[in-house]
C-alpha cells in the first residue's frame, strides 16, 4: 500500500537551488550558546551543568548514604574516632572556602572587565587545589605508612614505619622491622580507640618469625578506611578535574576572551559551579570523616 | 554588560562574596571546636540522638546553605534550576531515607 | 508563547561550516545528532544480535543439557578455551557451568546496557528529538561524540572480557555482593570498568537531552505541543540522570573490593568454601542490592518509555487521528517517572525485610501501574474509529499494545509480597520481564525503524519482507515466553545450568513437573526460529539502504510532526528555514483542511 498521502506537495526540498550538497550547508545554527533563552532565562551551559551536578547530587548522596549504613551497621566499638589528622583537614577545608572565593571574584572581575586580576585570582584558585592536593597526597602517604602488626604472641603494635632490614620478607620469615608507635593495650583485633594517640611512642622492633599479620592503614584495614579513601579519591578527582577545566581556560583558551568575552566569561561562571560543589562535598565530608 | 547598573550590581555581589568567605572560615573554625566538646546526648523515643553529630551537620549545612547560595547565586536563580534541584532533592532524600529505614526493617538483623 | 520568527545566523557563521569535512569528522568522531544516532543505532543493533547468539547457545544447554554443540561446539573451545567448554564423552564439546553463567551474566548486561538503552535512548533520541522540537542539533554536540565513546569503549570492554583468562563475570547482571566479590577471576572487573565507561556515558547523554529539550525548543513549541515521544524520552533522560549515579557509586565500591580487597559488601564472618575469608569485614551485601535495584528499576521505565513513546506517534499517524488523551498521557509519563523512583525494593522482598517496609514498596508498585494502565488505555482508545493503515510499522506498534499488557499485567503478582514469595527466581519472572522488553521494547524499536527509514535513508524498506519478519517474530517471541509462564508457576528456578533437570519429580525438593521441564525443547526450537524470522528484517535493512525504493515526498507518511518538514535526509543545521511552531502535535483529519494532516509548522 503507498502510504504516503496523495496531497503532499510532491517537492522535495533537496531539490532547490542550492550549488553545495546540502550536507555541507548550515541552515541554522545552535542558539542560546551565550545569551539566555527568553522562557527560561537561561543559557545552553547553565542548563547543562545544573543538570550534571544533580547527577554528581546524587552520586555523592550515594556514597554518603552507604557511610550512613555501614557506620550505623557497624559492631559497636569498632569504628575509629581520631584516626586522621584534624590539622591537616582543617587547613584543607580553609584552602577550599579561599578558592571557592577566589573562583567567584575572578568571575566578578571578568564581570568589570578586568581580565588581569581575573587571572590573579584564577592563579590562587588553581594554587590552592594544588596545596589541597599536596596535603591530601601527604595524609594518604602518612596512612600507607601506618602499620598494625599482630604478633604471634597476640600483642599488637601501632605505629609507623621506620626501617625494613634488607633482607625482610614476610612470606619466608627472615629479618625484621622497626616500627615508631606503641603497643596498643587490648589485645583483639582492631578495637583500639583514639586514648592510643596518648600512649608514649617509641621504636619498636619486631623480628618477622614474631609477626602474625602485618597490615597497613590501606582501605582493605577497615570500612571505615575503605569509605574514607573512596570517599576522598573521588573527590579528589574532582578537585583534579576542576582544576584542570580551570587551568585550560585560564591558559590556553584565553583567546576567547578577545573574540567573545561574553562566552568567556560563562565559562568562568559553568566551571565555577563545578568548583563550589566540590568544595560543597568537602564541607560535609570534612566533619563526617575528621570529626565524628 | 558594562552599564553601570551592571557594575553596581557586581560591586554589591563582591562585598557579599567577602561576608560569606568570612562566615565560611567561622563556620569551619566553630565545627572543629564544637567536635571537641562533648554535648549531653538526647534521648527521643528509645533512640540515643548524638547531639555532636546533630550539630556538626547543622554547621556544615549553614556552610553549604553559603556557598550554594551566594557562590553559586542559587538565591536568586531560575525556576527551571530549582525545579531540576527540588526533584534531584527529593530522589536524594527519598534513596538515603527509604534504604536506611528498610535496612532497619529487618526483623532478623534486628533479633539480638 | 507567542511565535516570533528567526532571523537567519549571522553569514559569518554560516561561512565557518562550509569546509569540507572528512571522512573522519563526518563519520567517525560526528558531532552532528543524526550521525551520532545512527552510529548508536548500528552499534545497538550489533549487540542486540550478539546479545541474542549469547542466548540462543544458552538454549541449546537448556534444552539438551550436556549434549555437544552441534556444528560450532568446536570453534567455540578454539576461541573460548578448554576452560570454557567440557568435551563430551560422545565427541564435541558443551557448554561449561561457568560459561553458562558468564553468557548469562553477559545476554542481561549487553540486552540492558548495551543493546536497548543505547537503541531506545540514545539511537532514536539522538535521530529524532532534535528534528522533532524543531532544533539544529543537540544543545551540546561535542558531549554528544563523547557519550557515544563512551558506550563505544564500555562495549568494547565487555567483550574483550570473554576473552581474559576465566571469562567474562558470571555473577548475574544483577552482581550480587559477595558472589560477584568472591569469584576469583577478572570478569567482573572488566563488568565493572566497563559499566563505569556505560554510566559515563549515560549521565552524558541524559544531560545533553533535558538540556536541549529545555533550550532549543522551536519557538511556539510549547511543553504542550511537544510530541509524545519527546516527551517520554525527557522523562527517560531525567531517570538516566539520576538513578544512575548510585549505581556507579556502587560499581566503584565493588571495585574497591575487587581491587583493593575492602569490605564494602562483604559481611563479617564470611566463609568461602569452607575457609573464613581474610578480609576487614563490617560490610552489608544489602547494601549493594539497594543501590542497584535504586537504578535498576528506573532503568525498567527507560527500557520502555521511549518504546511507548514511538508507538504513540506511529498509531497517531497510522489511525489519522489525534491521540486520544494527549494531556494523560504527559502526566502520566511524568508520575510514572516519580514514582519509578520509590519502588525499587519490590525486587528484594526474598532479602527478608520487615512488614512495614515491605508495604510501603507493594503500595508504591500498585500505584505505579495506574499511570502505565492509563497509558496504555489512551492508546487503545486511539484505535477507536480510526480507518487504520496497516503497514510494518503500524503491525509492529500494534503489537506492543498486547505484549505490553501480558507483561505489565503478569508484573502485578510479583509486586505482591506474599506472591512473589512463590515467583521470586523462577522463569515466570523471565517470562514477566521479557514480555515488557522483548515483544514490548524490540517491537517499539523495530516499528520505529521501518517508520523513520524513510526520513533516514530516503528509501523505504520492503513492506513484504517487514510483514513475514513481523508475523515470524509475533508468533515465535509468543512460543518462547508463554510457556515460562508455567515452568516459573511449576517452580523452575531461573539460574540453572541444566534447566531443572536435577530437580525433576524429585522426593527431597518441590519436584518439578517432567513435563515442565520438556517445555525446555520447544522453547529452544521457537527461540531459534524466532532467530530465523530476524533474517528478513536483517536483508531488508541493508538491501534497502542500496535498492529500496526512493521516497516521493519528505513527509513520507502524511505526518504532523517537525522531523518530516525537514529534507531527506534531513542536512547538518536539520532545517532550511527555522521552524515556526502553530498547533499541537497530533493534528489528523482536522475538519474542513485540504489535507487529513496539519503539520506543525503550518500557520
Amino acid at each position: 500500500m503507498n502510504t504516503a498521502c496523495p496531497a503532499t506537495p510532491r517537492i522535495l526540498l533537496r531539490k532547490t537551488n542550492l550549488d553545495k550538497p546540502l550536507w555541507e550547508k548550515l541552515f541554522m545554527d545552535i542558539p542560546y550558546i551565550v545569551k539566555p533563552r527568553e522562557d527560561t532565562g537561561l543559557y545552553n551551559a547553565k542548563v547543562g551543568i545544573w543538570l550534571f551536578l544533580a547527577s554528581e547530587v546524587m552520586l555523592f548522596g550515594a556514597l554518603f548514604s552507604s557511610y550512613i549504613l555501614l557506620r550505623v551497621g557497624a559492631a559497636a566499638g569498632t569504628w575509629p574516632h581520631g584516626l586522621l589528622n584534624v590539622a591537616l583537614g582543617t587547613i584543607n577545608t580553609l584552602v577550599l572556602i579561599c578558592s571557592s572565593v577566589t573562583v567567584v571574584m575572578s568571575w566578578a572581575s571578568l564581570k568589570l572587565g578586568n581580565f588581569g586580576r581575573y587571572r590573579i585570582y584564577q592563579s590562587i584558585t588553581l594554587l590552592c587545589a594544588l596545596t589541597f592536593l599536596g596535603i591530601k597526597s601527604v595524609e594518604y602517604h602518612d596512612k600507607f605508612n601506618h602499620y598494625e602488626v599482630i604478633q604471634t604472641d597476640g600483642r599488637i603494635v601501632d605505629g609507623h614505619l621506620v626501617e625494613r632490614t634488607k633482607d625482610f620478607d614476610l612470606a619466608k620469615k627472615t629479618g625484621a622491622v622497626t616500627l615508631l608507635g606503641h603497643f596498643v593495650e587490648k589485645t583483639e583485633a582492631g578495637a583500639h580507640e583514639a586514648t592510643a594517640k596518648h600512649a608514649e611512642h617509641s621504636n619498636i622492633t619486631i623480628p618477622v618469625a614474631q609477626i602474625k599479620k602485618m597490615e597497613n592503614y590501606g582501605p582493605w584495614h577497615s570500612t571505615y578506611l575503605a569509605i574514607y579513601f573512596t570517599l576522598t579519591g573521588l573527590h579528589a578527582l574532582h578537585v583534579f578535574a576542576g582544576a584542570a577545566v580551570i587551568f585550560v581556560i585560564w591558559g590556553p583558551l584565553a583567546g576567547l576572551w578577545k573574540t567573545d568575552p561574553a562566552r568567556y566569561t560563562n565559562r568562568i561562571e559553568i566551571s565555577g559551579l563545578f568548583w563550589h560543589f566540590v568544595d560543597l562535598v568537602w564541607i560535609f565530608l570534612f566533619p563526617v570523616l575528621y570529626l565524628l | 554588560m558594562s552599564d553601570s547598573h551592571d557594575i553596581h550590581h557586581v560591586h554589591q555581589a563582591v562585598r557579599r562574596y567577602l561576608i560569606v568567605f568570612g562566615a565560611l572560615l567561622v563556620g569551619t573554625l566553630l565545627t572543629v571546636w564544637a567536635s571537641y566538646v562533648h554535648f549531653i546526648h538526647f534521648h527521643i523515643g528509645g533512640a540515643e540522638i548524638n547531639t555532636n553529630v546533630v550539630v556538626a551537620l547543622f554547621i556544615a549545612s549553614v556552610k553549604a546553605f553559603l556557598v550554594a547560595g551566594y557562590f553559586m547565586h542559587l538565591i536568586s536563580e531560575r525556576k527551571m534550576i530549582y525545579g531540576i534541584l527540588t526533584a534531584t532533592g527529593f530522589f536524594f532524600v527519598g534513596l538515603m531515607f527509604l534504604t536506611i529505614w528498610a535496612m532497619h526493617d529487618y526483623p532478623m538483623l534486628t533479633i539480638k | 508563547m507567542q511565535p516570533t520568527t528567526h532571523a537567519l545566523p549571522h553569514p559569518g557563521v554560516l561561512e565557518s561550516h562550509h569546509e569540507e569535512l572528512s571522512f573522519w569528522r563526518k563519520y567517525i568522531f560526528a558531532t552532528d545528532h543524526k550521525v551520532i544516532g545512527i552510529q548508536y543505532g548500528i552499534t545497538g543493533l550489533s549487540f542486540l544480535f550478539f546479545g541474542f547468539c549469547l542466548v540462543a547457545l544458552m538454549r541449546w544447554q537448556l534444552a539438551y543439557p550436556g549434549a555437544s554443540i552441534p556444528v560450532i561446539g568446536g570453534s567455540l573451545n578454539a576461541i573460548l578455551g578448554d576452560a570454557m567448554m567440557n568435551k563430551s564423552p560422545q565427541g564435541g564439546y558443551f557448554m561449561a557451568a561457568e560459561l553458562y553463567n558468564a553468557f548469562g551474566a553477559m545476554h542481561g548486561t549487553i540486552m540492558v546496557f548495551l543493546a536497548i538503552v543505547p537503541l531506545a535512548f540514545a539511537a532514536f533520541g539522538n535521530l529524532i528529538v532534535p528534528l522533532q522540537i524543531g532544533a539544529a542539533d543537540m544543545a551540546f554536540p561535542r558531549i554528544n561524540m563523547a557519550s557515544y565513546q563512551a558506550y563505544f569503549m564500555g562495549g568494547v570492554i565487555m567483550l574483550v572480557s570473554f576473552f581474559i583468562p576465566g571469562g567474562a563475570a558470571q555473577a548475574g547482571w544483577t552482581s550480587y555482593s559477595p558472589l560477584a566479590s568472591i569469584i576469583a577471576t577478572d570478569g567482573q572487573t572488566f563488568w565493572l570498568i566497563g559499566m563505569v565507561f556505560l554510566i559515563t556515558s549515560s549521565l552524558l547523554g541524559a544531560v545533553n537531552f533535558i538540556a536541549t529539550i529545555i533550550q532549543l525548543r522551536a519557538p511556539g513549541m510549547t511543553w504542550m505541543r511537544l510530541p509524545f515521544f519527546c516527551w517520554a524520552q525527557f522523562v527517560t533522560a531525567f531517570l538516566l540522570l539520576l538513578a544512575f549515579p548510585p549505581l556507579e557509586a556502587a560499581a566503584v565500591m565493588q571495585l574497591m573490593d575487587k581491587v583493593a580487597h575492602t569490605s564494602f559488601f562483604l559481611p563479617t564472618g564470611l566463609v568461602i568454601a569452607g575457609k573464613a575469608a581474610e578480609i576487614s569485614g563490617g560490610g552489608s551485601p544489602l547494601l549493594w542490592q539497594h543501590l542497584f535495584w535504586f537504578l535498576g528499576h528506573p532503568e525498567v521505565y527507560v527500557l520502555i518509555l521511549p518504546a511507548m513513546g514511538i508507538v504513540c506517534e506511529i498509531i497517531a499517524n497510522n489511525t489519522r487521528k489525534p491521540i486520544w488523551g494527549y494531556k494523560s498521557l504527559v502526566y502520566s509519563v511524568l508520575v510514572i517517572g516519580f514514582l519509578s523512583f520509590i519502588v525499587w525494593a519490590h525486587h528484594m522482598y526474598l532479602t527478608g525485610m520487615g512488614t512495614k517496609i515491605s508495604t510501603f514498596f507493594q503500595t508504591t508498585t500498585m500505584i505505579i501501574s495506574v499511570p502505565s494502565v492509563i497509558i496504555l488505555t489512551c492508546l487503545f482508545l486511539s484505535l477507536w474509529g480510526g480507518s487504520i493503515r496497516f503497514n510494518t510499522p503500524m503491525l509492529f506498534a500494534l503489537a506492543f499494545l498486547p505484549m505490553f499488557g501480558i507483561g505489565g499485567l503478569t508484573g502485578l503478582p510479583l509486586g505482591f509480597n506474599f506472591s512473589d514469595i512463590h515467583l521470586h527466581d523462577t522463569y515466570y519472572i523471565i517470562a514477566h520481564f521479557h514480555y515488557i522488553v522483548a515483544p514490548g521494547t524490540i517491537f517499539g524499536l523495530f516499528a520505529g525503524i521501518y517508520y523513520w527509514f524513510p526520513k533516514v535513508t530516503g528509501r523505504t524498506m520492503s513492506e513484504h519482507l517487514g510483514k513475514i519478519h513481523f508475523w515470524g517474530s509475533l508468533i515465535f517471541m509468543n512460543l518462547v515466553f508463554l510457556p515460562m509462564f508455567a515452568q516459573g508457576m511449576a517452580g523452575l528456578g531461573r539460574r540453572m545450568y541444566d534447566g531443572g533437570a536435577t530437580y525433576a519429580n524429585s522426593a527431597e525438593t518441590i519436584g518439578i513437573p517432567l513435563d515442565m521441564i520438556h517445555r525446555n525443547v520447544s522453547i529452544s526450537h521457537a527461540a531459534w526460529a524466532l532467530g530465523l524470522a530476524q533474517i528478513p528484517f536483517i536483508f531488508n535493512f541493508f538491501w534497502s539502504l542500496k535498492h529500496g525504493k526512493k521516497v516521493t515526498s519528505d513527509n513520507h507518511w502524511g505526518s504532523t510532526t517537525l522531523e518530516w518538514q525537514t529534507p531527506t535526509p534531513p542536512p547538518h543545521g536539520n532545517f532550511l528555514k527555522p521552524p515556526v511552531v502553530y498547533r499541537g502535535p497530533y493534528e489528523y483529519s482536522v475538519p474542513g483542511h485540504a489535507q487529513d494532516f496539519t503539520p506543525q509548522n503550518q500557520p
